[in-house]
């Protein structure tokens, strides 16, 4: 486990970057850790797929893996990739403070 | 809702409750088996529905391309794995409505139920995947994933005489996550076998980060990887197969060439599973409760194997192992008691590595895989090669025709995970 400052409060992160607890993330840290992803500007699309995100983590608690996000987001895959280039599913639960989503085994 | 509703009258007239299992499959005749061995007497009316009555082995499939096995000797008759007091509809599920407990079927009758037991499994959904099934379709490109697939790849990896290979899963969830690796080991052995693995180049590409889910497996099936000469391209996310150009596009534009390329479709629930509001997710599993197994939405609903969204491997031994549990549940359901919630995740899977050896892996929802031996310090070796692992592997097959199907507990292997025996502490 270890530290992360996003809009000058420290929070905690696993190792490969997840919210410990999703509960102190804010909207106002999510531009930074794009930032972070080498996702420079957050478009209202972004937005759309983040909160669709984390939207299902609080329902589900999990967030959907990129062909269920494709399915269901009313983005289709291409896009979020376009979107998100480095891997939609991870990368969108990583800036929308939510854990991993859990892939199936 | 009254005592009546929930009744029917046998032919003997007797007032008698109805268990309604979908699927004629692993799930599907287990739990059927078990039910009825639970429930002898005839106030307990148990009904099996499948579209077909061919039961595939479905571990079976992984040595057909190989010509270790024939197609023909892995199928039977789905009716004849069902003891005798277990009805069998050879028919299509249209849908189900969970709201009025009423299962409406492909011949336009309807069969209502007072317990219902979703066992259709999961399906491949090949056409979600733009040009999978288009140009080079099962002339180059192939699944050893159904029965057709497997046979028609045998007669391609007789006549393949070189070139790339690669074997590739589309995207998680697929059964037996572990099969894909298996096949590139045995590839590595019949292309030594028959003379041309020099010319032959091997690559297995995953959506995964890794070769496998769990790390300290992920890190041993890598070295096996590496020690047989098979490249590996991880975090590929398959958006498109071009079968007449030979190549792989993830959706991130990267490209993988083949000359002949394996590929495990992505998986999906039965097709009617979607026609029923409120059963299944938007995969077309049904979500049930990871230990009980009983359905999110109705209390009157279970899942059992693949047909199940719990968070573990869609795999025969997963089944095995929810069996058990189900059963009991479906009885204690029926009498009002309260469900056992003991299922743990528990899998254990054998790994052919070629060249008559395997690979044995044991696992549950908290403990990932690790060395060790199974299911004591002096059984099988875990996650470790032996000829022993194969002998399992082998011995396996008359095992579930005659214990697993009929709902016998296997010698040695119980429902929850065994730790005696494993190296906990390796856990980095």
């Amino acid at each position: 486990m270890s530290s992360a400052i996003y809009g000058g409060t420290t929070v905690e992160v696993n190792d490969e970057g997840f919210f410990e607890d999703p509960g102190k993330w804010t909207e106002a840290m999510a531009p930074e850790i794009a930032k972070a992803q080498g996702i420079d500007v957050l478009t209202e699309h972004h937005w759309q797929v983040i909160k669709f995100m984390r939207a299902e983590y609080i329902e589900k608690g999990s967030g959907p893996t990129v062909r269920v996000l494709g399915k269901t987001s009313g983005v289709s895959i291409k896009e979020l990739y376009q979107l998100f280039p480095k891997g939609p599913a991870k990368t969108a639960a990583k800036i929308a403070g939510i854990p991993k989503p859990r892939g199936c085994i | 809702m009254t005592l009546l509703a929930l009744c029917y009258v046998t032919q003997d007239g007797i007032m008698a409750k109805r268990i309604v299992i979908l699927g004629g499959g692993t799930g599907g005749t287990l739990s059927a088996n078990r039910l009825r061995r639970l429930c002898p007497g005839n106030d307990v009316e148990i009904v099996v529905v499948d579209q077909n009555d061919d039961h595939v082995y479905q571990p079976g499939l992984l040595f057909v391309p190989f010509g270790l096995t024939h197609s023909t000797e892995i199928v039977r008759s789905r009716r004849h794995q069902l003891h005798k007091g277990i009805e069998f509809r050879l028919v299509p599920v249209e849908r189900v409505d969970i709201q009025s407990d009423i299962v409406h079927l492909g011949d336009g009758t309807e069969l209502s139920y007072d317990a219902l037991v979703v066992a259709s499994g999961s399906v491949l959904v090949e056409e979600e995947t733009e040009g999978l099934t288009g140009p080079g379709w099962m002339e180059k490109v192939f699944t050893f994933y159904d029965v057709g697939g497997a046979a028609a790849l045998h007669d391609a990896l007789e006549g393949f005489d070189g070139g790339r290979l690669v074997v590739n899963v589309v995207d998680m969830p697929i059964k037996c996550p572990v099969a894909p690796l298996e096949f590139c080991f045995l590839a590595d052995w019949f292309f030594q076998r028959v003379g041309i693995r020099d010319r032959v180049e091997l690559t297995y590409v995953t959506p995964l980060d890794g070769a496998f889910t769990k790390p300290v497996a992920a890190k041993a099936l890598a070295g096996l990887l590496e020690e047989k000469g098979v490249a590996l391209v991880t975090e590929f996310n398959t958006g498109e197969v071009d079968g007449s150009a030979g190549r792989l596009i993830s959706y991130d534009g990267r490209e993988v060439g083949f000359d002949l390329a394996v590929v495990v479709p992505l998986h999906g629930g039965a097709s009617y599973v979607a026609r029923s509001p409120g059963l299944g997710d938007e995969l077309g599993f049904v979500p049930v409760d990871e230990h009980t197994l009983q359905s999110m939405a109705k209390p009157n609903v279970f899942a059992i194997g693949d047909a199940a969204g719990v968070p573990t491997s869609k795999a025969g031994s997963v089944t095995h192992f929810e069996g058990e549990i189900l059963v009991e549940n479906v009885r204690r359901f029926l009498a009002g008691e309260p469900l056992d919630g003991s299922f743990d995740g528990h899998t254990n899977c054998f790994i052919e590595t070629g060249f008559g050896k395997a690979l044995l892996i044991d696992f549950n929802y908290d403990t990932e895989p690790l060395p060790g031996h199974f299911p004591t310090s002096v059984g099988l070796p875990l996650l470790k090669e032996s000829r022993l692992n194969h002998l399992g592997k082998l011995m396996f097959q008359p095992l579930y025709w005659h214990s697993l199907l009929p709902g016998h507990d296997l010698p040695g292997v119980g429902t929850a995970m065994p730790t005696q025996g494993k190296h906990i502490q390796s856990v980095p």
